[in-house]
């Protein structure tokens, strides 16, 4: 058994990881309740399943010069996804499509309607 | 390898078909765009996983840019979803000695 060939048991690990994490996240966008239960499976199980596909993916390439890129759209998807997550929390939140009974904003304006 | 391959493309399969339907579903708008970035995310992992399977990184960059416009999208329709409060504009300064804006 040669390191090529645990490797690339490592790498189908990571990438069956990675799609399963997906699965998840789109399985909660289906089958929670509100909108902000969901947010909280699109952002969390999203963002890992993204990290250990891409390792995955670097594993299998073994190529010193994509890791770089491969960083750096991780990176970038730990940086957009919270701001993304409360943009859109926000903006349901002043839109009153948030439960007044499991947040508790009282300084953010909302919308009247 | 092969058999990995399609099971993860498999279960991709079917999160970007539940992420659709949630689409379809979804009561307003926030909801649609939240779901919109599970399909942008779904298509990026396919094309990782693609790659992974070719042994190629001419797709990196198309995932790297994927991954912007999720973003840069989502951002966009809650801000246009709320509308004009969601950009509350500037109070000016309450002693106006500034100039014409």
């Amino acid at each position: 058994m040669s390191w090529s060939t645990v490797a690339d048991v490592i790498a189908g690990a990571c990438l069956l990881g990675g799609a399963f994490f997906a699965l998840t996240a789109a399985i909660g966008a289906l089958r929670f309740r509100n909108l902000l239960a969901r947010m909280h499976a699109v952002t969390k199980p999203q963002v890992l399943g993204l990290i250990l596909l891409l390792t995955g993916l670097a594993i299998e390439l073994r190529e010193p010069g994509v890791l770089g890129m491969l960083f750096l759209i991780v990176v970038f998807q730990l940086l957009t996804a919270p701001v993304a997550a409360h943009m859109v929390a926000r903006t349901a939140h002043r839109l009153g499509d948030t439960e007044d009974e499991i947040v508790y904003a009282p300084d953010v304006e909302r919308a009247d309607r | 390898m092969t058999i990995v391959m399609v099971i993860a493309g498999t279960m991709l399969a079917a999160a970007a078909v539940l992420a659709v339907i949630r689409v379809t579903l979804g009561p307003r708008m926030l909801n649609r765009a939240l779901a919109m970035e599970v399909v942008v995310s779904v298509v990026v992992s396919g094309l990782a996983l693609e790659a992974a399977y070719n042994r190629h990184a001419t797709t990196i960059p198309i995932m790297l840019a994927l991954a912007m416009a999720g973003f840069v999208g989502s951002v966009a329709v809650a801000r246009f979803v709320g509308g004009r409060d969601a950009a509350p504009e500037r109070r000016p300064p309450t002693d106006s000695s500034g100039g014409a804006q």
